[in-house]
């Protein structure tokens, strides 16, 4: 099987409110940039590109049809779309190299969640006959699942403040988060309570933005000459909507999708895990089994700034930029979607060899 | 090279204005079910699921395949979202296709549905946007401008579009699970329903439907084993151009001839009229036949309307090139599944198993979605033979 190679990323800045910029102006700047790092000119120089974004975010039926535009796609490209975040559209991408249709791809996401009320919009996404009539937001079913883990002895709050703390202070280091600071736990313990049991510092902020990576198998890497990193395992699986039906402070679906994508084949250097809630960090660093050994979301995180439909492609991102670096061999990237961690996708990156 | 793959269950609900005796989760179940019925398989033989459909505004539910997991039997399985406009059904099953042609997976199952009934097409369509002209016309007031320029440069003769929308609903009438059933219907007929947008009359549009569709996809391996015989996926591809550029060829547009040639390519076909024993085209109003004859090169620029005007593409006037022998979406278009409608079409003619509307001896059949403004297209080939 060919061997693919995460060789470019590039994220925006994460904005609370990205004002008037458009979702066309708010890609561009970050595919200029990523086509530079990789050193092509336009997406005429890969044989696919794939985007993930949603139109409930936009208000608009078809959001990714005016990214296209903006692509330059004449002549005419080979191009997909999910309307899942962007890193199941860098999974779709990997299937098309290895069936031999591409040697190379663009993936981009993208996501303007200001102009809305998020929590709210997305209670739009769960069962339209019995749970979608109650308006229940993201953040009330994330509460439910933290209160759970408290009543259950799984947690404290002081673990979960301790989750905001370090996220705070890893997103220092990034310029593109949208939150950071030298905040301690019990700064975090200091706030009140928003929903019950999680303060404000639990729960990601409602971002702008967007990111983009580009992908090729080693030959092509190669050619390009840029610094490459392997992506040696992808697998993602989901599990049932009905969130009576499954035990909400475990994740099931992640320790599959890990098993998968063969995560336990080595060590894990560095995390870069989607848990939009300080609890669900938690959840999946157990339900994967890291350890002290593990840096986990080293980015900060999305409690650093939330892009919805790309943070998870930039998740693969931040893991890819810690191996060229040289801080970490060896990392996986993990994407998330549904309601309390439904759906989940896993991704193993590793240094490449010395050619 | 690509790993052979191939279609081994097809299953479909019927297609009609509003399916009110089941919910959207009972919908793409109904299709899910009859295609594994078909395959004679169970869920527990599908490694993953792909999942297609038009805007999610269409029913109102974000990100649906998150609520169907347990309808399609997915729980612990890999499940992907597929949205790319109206050609969404053709790019749902392409995706599915790549699950194992890429040598990841042995067998799929791929549903697309739209249960338009839930909310209002239109609507969706048609809400204003900050940024852009505000357009409230719905897809034919978006198309009709582009039918006239065809027109304009074809000389095409009036009833051209008229003669579609009878042969369509004539092979329609052979098709139980066609929406609608109009064996009767008359060239008259459809000249006489009101103009709704110039050049397009009532009975030349497609009909609004509640429906879904669904294939299972094995590789070479299982296909062989599989009890009825297998639609091989002979070649695939997508295109997509901008929206709008300075330069644009609406009527005919490059990513529609530049997939065919890519599919073609793969298929080994040289010329379509003669190497294809049929086709399913996206067709939702009567126009984009001749238009689309020429944009796939079945006929040349300019004469499209002459394969239509002489039966070329008929079932019943025993034509050489039948187009849309399943009714087409002119008599069934639920939106997101009917770009795959046309993919399980074409993969049913050349199983042999297209009942009233089979073409003779099919082997090797086109087809084809398109989506947006005619600027998303995709298209597979398939056939009775492995190459």
């Amino acid at each position: 099987m060919k061997e693919i190679a995460i060789v470019g990323y590039q994220q925006s800045d994460s904005r609370s409110d990205a004002g008037a910029v458009n979702e066309v102006e708010m890609i561009m700047p970050v595919l200029e940039r990523t086509f530079a790092q990789v050193g092509i000119n336009n997406a005429q120089d890969v044989d696919f590109v794939c985007s993930g974004s949603c139109d409930y975010m936009q208000g608009a039926a078809f959001a990714f049809v005016a990214g296209v535009d903006a692509l330059g796609a004449v002549p005419p490209i080979k191009e997909s779309h999910v309307e899942m975040d962007a890193a199941w559209a860098l999974y779709e991408s990997m299937l098309k190299i290895r069936m031999g249709h591409a040697d190379s791809a663009l993936i981009y996401g993208f996501g303007k969640s200001s102009p809305g009320e998020l929590p709210i919009v997305l209670s739009q996404q769960l069962d339209p006959y019995y749970l979608a009539p109650l308006w229940v937001d993201t953040i009330s079913l994330a509460a439910m699942q933290a209160r759970m883990m408290l009543d259950q002895g799984l947690i404290t709050e002081r673990d979960m403040a301790e989750v905001v703390s370090r996220s705070r202070r890893n997103a220092m280091n990034n310029p593109h988060a949208q939150l950071s600071g030298d905040m301690s736990a019990d700064d975090v313990l200091a706030q009140e309570t928003y929903v019950s049991p999680l303060r404000k510092g639990d729960c990601c902020p409602v971002s702008d933005g967007a990111s983009a990576v580009v992908i090729a198998t080693v030959e092509k890497a190669k050619e390009w000459g840029v610094p490459y990193a392997l992506i040696s395992g992808i697998s993602h699986a989901i599990e049932t909507h009905n969130m009576g039906m499954r035990d909400i402070t475990d994740s099931v679906s992640t320790r599959i999708a890990a098993e998968r994508a063969g995560m336990k084949a080595g060590k894990v250097d560095v995390a870069q895990l989607y848990a939009p809630f300080s609890h669900q960090e938690i959840i999946l660093t157990r339900a994967l089994g890291l350890g002290d050994e593990t840096s986990i979301n080293p980015s900060g995180g999305v409690l650093a700034g939330n892009l919805m439909m790309a943070s998870g492609l930039s998740n693969i991102g931040e893991v890819f930029n810690r191996i060229i670096s040289g801080e970490a061999e060896r990392g996986i990237a993990h994407a998330t979607s549904g309601p309390c961690l439904q759906h989940n996708l896993v991704t193993v990156l590793e240094k490449a060899e010395k050619a | 090279m690509a790993n052979l793959a191939a279609v081994v269950g097809i299953g479909q609900t019927s297609y009609t204005t509003k399916r009110e005796d089941v919910s959207i989760a009972g919908l793409v179940r109904e299709a899910a079910v009859n295609a594994l019925e078909d395959a004679d398989l169970t869920w527990n033989d599908i490694d993953a699921v792909i999942l297609g459909k038009a805007p999610d505004m269409f029913e109102g539910v974000i990100m649906p395949e998150v609520y169907l997991t347990d309808a399609l039997g997915c729980n612990g399985k890999p499940m992907i979202r597929v949205h790319t406009a109206g050609s969404v059904g053709g790019s749902t099953a392409l995706v599915a296709a790549s699950h194992v042609q890429s040598g990841m997976f042995k067998r799929v199952l791929t549903v697309s549905f739209e249960k338009q009934s839930e909310s209002n097409a239109m609507w969706a369509l048609s809400n204003p946007q900050p940024f852009s002209t505000h357009l409230n016309a719905g897809a034919g007031g978006y198309f009709a401008p582009i039918i006239r320029e065809y027109l304009r440069r074809s000389n095409a003769p009036y009833d051209a579009g008229i003669k579609v929308a009878v042969k369509d609903r004539l092979h329609g009438a052979r098709n139980p699970l066609a929406h609608l059933q109009k064996p009767d219907i008359t060239m008259q007929e459809v000249e006489e329903s009101f103009m709704l947008w110039d050049p397009l009359r009532y009975l030349e549009c497609c009909p609004s439907s509640d429906g879904a569709c669904a294939m299972v996809i094995a590789d070479e391996e299982l296909a062989k084993k599989s009890p009825k015989p297998p639609a091989w996926i002979r070649g695939v591809a997508m295109r997509s151009e901008p929206t709008m550029y300075a330069g644009r060829n609406e009527v005919n547009p490059q990513a529609g001839r530049d997939c065919a040639a890519d599919v073609y390519k793969q298929a080994g076909v040289s010329n379509p009229r003669k190497d294809f024993d049929c086709a399913e085209v996206y067709v939702p109003f009567s126009w984009y036949e001749p238009m689309w004859l020429e944009n796939l090169g079945f006929a040349p620029e300019g004469e499209g309307w002459k394969l239509t005007m002489e039966g070329a593409t008929s079932l019943d006037e025993n034509g050489d090139i039948p187009w849309n022998c399943s009714g087409g979406v002119l008599s069934s278009n639920p939106i997101g599944a009917s770009g795959m409608i046309r993919f399980a079409e074409v993969a049913r003619q050349v199983r042999g198993d297209a009942g009233e509307h089979q073409v003779d001896g099919a082997k090797l059949a086109l087809g084809h979605a398109y989506g947006g403004g005619a600027q998303f297209f995709a298209m597979w080939v398939v056939g009775s033979q492995k190459s």
